[in-house]
């Protein structure tokens, strides 16, 4: 019994990765830096609560945070792609974009600094937070199959061949007629939908938007895709453990067995070492962060 | 003998002087465009999306921009807050501008900040009282500069001796060394029933308002000297030393520079090292020239501007000087206009500000040099 509670705590806690991991995973295989996930979650955390709130649907609520977190996206695609700026700037600026822009408009639409009002989202009250309350949540479901997804896209179709060849090397894939933009593009758009998605389920679980309520996922996320060397199926291993540790930490708490900060920082110090090549280097795509000059 | 046309007749040195020393005055003003533009571009671009903005929430935008610069220029005491946000912001710009010249992002100015803080606050602990602020002051640049400077060099050494991605691995280190002094304030070091460390006995610096009658209630402090020594010091360093000119030949060409004899691996985690200790000289500005101890949280977003400060500043000590007023006269101007519009409007202008710059630099680039090539062919 208390097996399954923290099984299912911990799926609860690392659904937002699952998602933004995935959309990372394509970003990154395409070779854009996934930096701006954190941007595109909060994003389409706030959009999803601003659409459910007015058309009292959590359904629209999901599309708008699809359209949050790809709007955002495109922004940093055509910032990079178009135009060839840095990607860690722009994913920067797209992080603080967010942070700004989802502040200015829970002031103008909702006259507060710090939350928005209820929103019904898709749980049943009174369901308790087992899995009979996980599985009632269609957001759950989609994001233990939008890793399924972006895995069979990587490597099952032609479209996720051209993915992996514009990731690696750009100029080659641009020579056997492969449209380069056009394909990082896709993926990057596709990037900012799932975490957008992830960051609905975050809001519309909580049934709020709060300021801020992403809280470095996004971060972890990309830490997630690195510590899984960029593969989908390894990444959503490394947030499941990531989850695990927090949800840990959460039944620690209280207790005087380790400080809470030290589980924290669990995801990224196992992250630095997998950079540090200790367990097997992690070996990123060869054009990631690259400007391309095709 | 002289077949060689490397080597100039002695009769044609001054001809061949002059012509270099306008070609040179030329390359000079196209850098200075390139610098300069691209800035300009994103103020003008920050005007516009300011304007929709502040439409958007039922108010006139000349009154909102009169409301800023009344807040920030205007009177001294929103003078002073600009030069005190300025003063860390400048030594984050040039922590992040230094590791740009050495092709390197610093992520993790935040941190080093914090880190360089929190040391600074603890040698305030141990020092007893009465010891002239004077004598204290080396110990504290010592014990910044140091604290910001390891968690600087932890990403030089990865990187230089396995090749880990700089920008990932300090943005991992700001979450852990956040998290590590979090761990020693709240568990340790703490004031009971407070989020700080005890206040530091000696070497406090005095504050502007202690000359300046005006300043009154400002934070602006003598640290604002050494933000501007830091600064002319980055400037020598980068271009009146070999250490310099060695750092900035690996962020040109690292493979020329290997090639040249220039240890690629040693200047990356020197670069860093160097960055991470300016970022933590900036945490005296808070311990030693304001609130005189360490708290959590004093140093949040200072790293993101710094970024946006250095790349405003063009990575250019001046530059980043002028950037970093910017950059606090925007924060300082949010809270002026709060009454009017939201505060949060200032958050979204840096945002545009940061991404005008870094879109407009590429383009520019090739705009001038497309107009140049053009007008030196016709």
């Amino acid at each position: 019994m208390i097996l399954l509670a923290f099984l299912a705590q911990t799926l609860r806690i690392a659904i937002p990765y699952l998602f933004a991991a995935a959309g990372g995973t394509l970003s990154e295989r395409a070779g854009l830096i996934a930096l701006a996930l954190e941007g595109y979650m909060l994003g389409g955390a706030f959009c999803a609560v601003v659409a459910s709130h007015y058309t009292e649907s959590a359904w629209i609520g999901i599309l708008a945070a699809i359209g949050g977190g790809a709007a955002l996206s495109m922004l940093y695609a055509v910032c990079t792609i178009r135009f060839r700026a840095d990607q860690v700037v722009v994913g920067i600026a797209i992080n603080l974009l967010a942070i700004g822009l989802t502040r200015f408009f829970l002031r103008l639409l909702f006259d507060s600094s710090s939350n928005s009002p209820r929103v019904a989202g898709f749980q049943v009250e009174g369901s308790g937070t087992g899995f009979g309350a996980l599985v009632q949540n269609p957001l759950v479901w989609m994001g233990v199959l939008c890793i399924v997804g972006v895995a069979w896209l990587l490597y099952r179709t032609p479209f996720g061949l051209r993915i992996r060849a514009v990731g690696e090397h750009p100029i080659a894939a641009a020579s056997v007629g492969v449209p380069v933009a056009r394909v990082r593009y896709i993926a990057v758009a596709l990037s900012g939908m799932l975490a957008g998605l992830g960051g609905a389920y975050l809001s519309l679980d909580q049934h709020q938007f709060t300021d801020g309520m992403t809280a470095g996922r996004g971060f972890i996320a990309l830490a997630a895709i690195i510590f899984g060397r960029w593969d989908p199926k390894r990444a959503a291993l490394a947030c499941l453990l990531f989850a695990a540790a927090e949800t840990l930490q959460i039944r620690l708490q209280g207790t005087q067995a380790l400080p809470s900060q030290f589980v924290e920082m669990i995801p990224y110090v196992l992250t630095i070492v997998a950079l540090a090549g200790v367990v097997g280097r992690a070996v990123a795509p060869t054009a990631l962060g690259r400007t391309t000059t095709e | 003998m002289t077949s060689d046309p490397t080597l100039h007749p002695v009769g044609e040195a001054p001809s061949a002087a002059t012509t270099a020393s306008i070609e040179k005055r030329a390359s000079r003003r196209i850098a200075f465009e390139e610098a300069v533009l691209p800035p300009l571009v994103a103020l003008v671009l920050a005007a516009v999306v300011g304007d929709v903005l502040i439409l958007s929430f039922g108010q006139s935008p000349s009154a909102v921009y009169r409301l800023l610069l009344d807040g920030t220029w205007g009177n001294a005491y929103g003078f002073g807050q600009v030069l005190y946000k300025a003063t860390t912001l400048t030594f984050t710009g040039l922590a992040v501008g230094l590791s740009l010249r050495a092709g390197l992002f610093n992520i993790g100015a935040e941190s080093q900040l914090a880190a360089g803080g929190f040391a600074a606050a603890m040698v305030g602990v141990l020092l007893p009282a009465g010891i002239p602020a004077l004598l204290c002051l080396p110990l504290y640049l010592l014990a910044a500069g140091f604290g910001g400077g390891v968690v600087g060099a932890i990403p030089g050494v990865l990187k230089a001796r396995f090749g880990a991605h700089e920008v990932i691995v300090t943005i991992m280190l700001n979450f852990i060394v956040l998290a590590l002094l979090n761990y020693l304030v709240s568990a340790k070091f703490h004031v009971p029933d407070t989020l700080h460390t005890p206040e530091l006995a000696s070497g406090a610096l005095p504050r502007l308002s202690d000359f300046l009658e005006p300043f009154h209630g400002s934070a602006a402090n003598l640290t604002i000297l050494l933000a501007i020594a830091t600064a002319i010091a980055v400037g020598w360093y980068l271009f009146r030393t070999r250490r310099g000119f060695e750092l900035r030949a690996v962020g040109m060409q690292p493979a020329a520079a290997e090639y040249a004899g220039v240890s690629v691996a040693g200047v990356t985690w020197r670069a860093l090292a160097a960055s991470g200790a300016i970022a933590g000289l900036g945490g005296l500005n808070y311990v030693l020239g304001y609130k005189h101890y360490y708290e959590e949280g004093f140093a949040t977003g200072a790293g993101f501007l710094g970024i946006a400060v250095a790349l405003v500043g063009r990575g250019h000590p001046i530059g980043i000087v002028v950037a970093a007023l910017l950059f606090a006269t925007l924060s300082q101007g949010g809270l002026a206009v709060n009454a009017l519009v939201p505060k949060q409007m200032v958050d979204v202008l840096q945002a545009v500000v940061i991404l005008a710059v870094a879109t407009s630099v590429p383009e520019v680039r090739r705009l001038l040099r497309g107009a140049r090539a053009g007008a030196s062919r016709g």
